[in-house]
């Protein structure tokens, strides 16, 4: 297989606080593999000057203290952690995590449209959305969205062309070959096909977000009365269902 | 301790301190008050810490009731406030008694207040800050501004035995235009030749759109080379996004914390507190400095709150 991505790394910086490391320009889970491997090696060393790293799709960005380094010597530290992960790629193996969707109806009022734009019926969309294991790239947009991917060709759908004011909590999206899950209610343009009761983030636990990236998540259709149960018992303890 | 009562909420006031950090991968954004200098200062009038929450008021200052004596200090844009009716100087230390009146006039120079209170306000620490995540819901009081009625509570310490005042010479103006300087990059690639000069040479000018999340401005288009889009990638304030239009967006505290636009150039850490006192049909000017020079105006920021720190000892 052809191996996506820069022949090497290439660095930025971000003003005078920050500095990005890419490792390539598209979507692709090598490119995102050595995000998040150079991402815990970085965490792993404790570099005092480094303050928060940022892992997304591509890059890694790294907000440091301009007053403990700069970013001449910053970079060439971080590259020399670089080089060693190309030689030993670290293993990523994300959590693997189901999460319940009920499809369709008032749940997911775009499921028919994403099934009429591509001829097919309702059934078989949910079944080729739920049948993929998809990776967590990154959380971004609002707090603990994730985007996951990539759905199959046969699913891929372009975003509506007016964006909703409001989307619910826990709607489950696509757009393109992304798919992702609206935490809380935020106006948003993608195509909604179904709804998880659970929750994906809440600001008084420890992590904040349920998920993170490298995770491996599995769609998994519920009917409405599982809905109603699950949304019941995780009021309280959000994240418990994962043991 | 309760503190002040709210009369009158004022525009948009929110609970604000240094902001929240270390969760951008989580998808939080930094929030905190949007003119640094200013909050820090208001802390150091009233002897707190440099990070104690504060309220951030917008164009339209709250008004409020002293709940028992305390020492306030009111810094950024100008304001003209009165306790009791009375005109007060800002960037000092003021002693309020139960039973005043806060208020102000809607604010002439600037955007943004800052009241500090002595001891800091006490609301929840929500992952590590007390700032308004408003969009989010948490932080300071519930997660939203304030309103009506609501009751600010603050630690309860001694209080400050003197009153201090900032020396003119370091008080700030917030006049328009504004000048923003930038380090290019990091999608500087991405624009033509011609592109990064019109950014470079041109006035923005700050458009009806513009809030805690972000500023969208108006002026010269600037030219992409051939994609106007990117694999989306973590976005920091003081981020400069072109979109499609050509038409610059500043990115502020409480923006999205990943986009899709590439970012042209971004406004040094200290501009970007400057630019927190920017409002509606003000103009911004971009001037771009090396990475060096930035790095002498990061650590010529720090000195100046140190020493504005040790002037109010």
């Amino acid at each position: 297989m052809k191996t996506k991505g820069y022949p090497s790394a290439r660095y930025f910086p971000v003003g005078e606080t920050a500095l990005v490391v890419e490792f390539g320009d598209e979507i692709s889970p090598e490119i995102n593999s050595k995000v998040i491997a150079l991402n815990e090696k970085l965490s792993k060393a404790e570099i005092y000057e480094i303050e928060e790293l940022v892992p997304t799709y591509r890059s890694l960005l790294i907000r440091y203290n301009p007053l403990k380094t700069t970013y001449t010597q910053l970079c060439l530290r971080i590259k020399t952690i670089e080089k060693t992960l190309i030689k030993t790629p670290v293993e990523t193996k994300g959590r693997k995590i189901a999460i319940p969707v009920i499809y369709g109806g008032e749940y997911g009022p775009d499921l028919a449209y994403v099934a009429q734009y591509h001829k097919l019926g309702e059934e078989q969309v949910i079944a080729l959305h739920s049948k993929r294991e998809y990776r967590v790239y990154m959380i971004g947009f609002v707090a603990g969205f994730p985007y996951l991917g990539e759905v199959p060709d046969e699913i891929a759908t372009p975003r509506l062309e007016k964006p909703r004011l409001k989307v619910p909590a826990g709607s489950v999206g696509i757009a393109e070959k992304q798919t992702g899950i609206y935490p809380c209610e935020a106006p948003g343009g993608w195509q909604i096909i179904g709804r998880t009761p659970i929750r994906l983030f809440d600001p008084q636990q420890q992590p904040p977000a349920l998920l993170k990236p490298g995770d491996i998540v599995k769609f998994k259709p519920i009917s409405e009365e599982e809905f109603k149960t699950i949304q019941n018992s995780t009021q309280k303890e959000p994240f418990t269902f994962l043991r | 301790m309760k503190v002040f009562q709210v009369l009158k909420s004022g525009f948009l006031t929110t609970v604000q301190d240094l902001g929240r950090y270390g969760y951008l991968k989580y998808g939080v954004p930094i929030s905190g008050a949007m003119d640094t200098f200013s909050l820090v200062t208001a802390n150091f009038l009233v002897k707190n810490d440099p990070g104690a929450a504060c309220l951030e008021a917008t164009l339209i200052g709250p008004e409020l009731q002293a709940l028992t004596d305390t020492q306030i200090a009111i810094t950024g844009g100008g304001a003209s406030p009165k306790i009791n009716g009375q005109n007060v100087p800002m960037w000092r230390t003021l002693k309020v008694q139960e039973g005043d009146v806060i208020s102000s006039e809607k604010i002439k120079s600037g955007c943004r207040f800052y009241l500090s209170i002595r001891g800091g306000i006490n609301t929840p620490l929500i992952l590590g800050s007390r700032s308004t995540y408003v969009r989010g819901k948490f932080g300071g009081i519930n997660g939203r501004p304030l309103k009506a009625g609501d009751i600010i509570e603050c630690f309860d310490v001694h209080p400050v035995e003197k009153a201090y005042a900032l020396p003119e010479e370091l008080t700030p103006e917030f006049k328009s235009p504004f000048t923003a300087h930038v380090v290019l990059g990091p999608q500087k690639s991405m624009f033509t030749k011609e592109g990064i000069k019109i950014f470079l040479s041109s006035q923005y000018k700050v458009t009806i759109e513009a809030d805690r999340m972000g500023y969208r401005l108006e002026g010269p288009k600037i030219e992409h080379k051939a994609n106007v889009e990117i694999v989306s990638d973590a976005i920091l304030p003081g981020a400069v996004q072109v979109p499609k239009n050509g038409q610059p967006i500043l990115i502020m505290r409480d923006a999205q914390t990943t986009g899709g636009y590439p970012k042209i150039a971004t406004v040094i850490a200290p501009d970007v507190s400057l630019l927190g006192q920017a409002k509606p049909d003000d103009i911004i000017v971009f001037s771009e400095i090396s990475l060096r020079q930035a790095r002498e105006r990061f650590i010529k920021f720090y000195k100046l709150l140190s020493s504005v720190r040790k002037i109010l000892k």
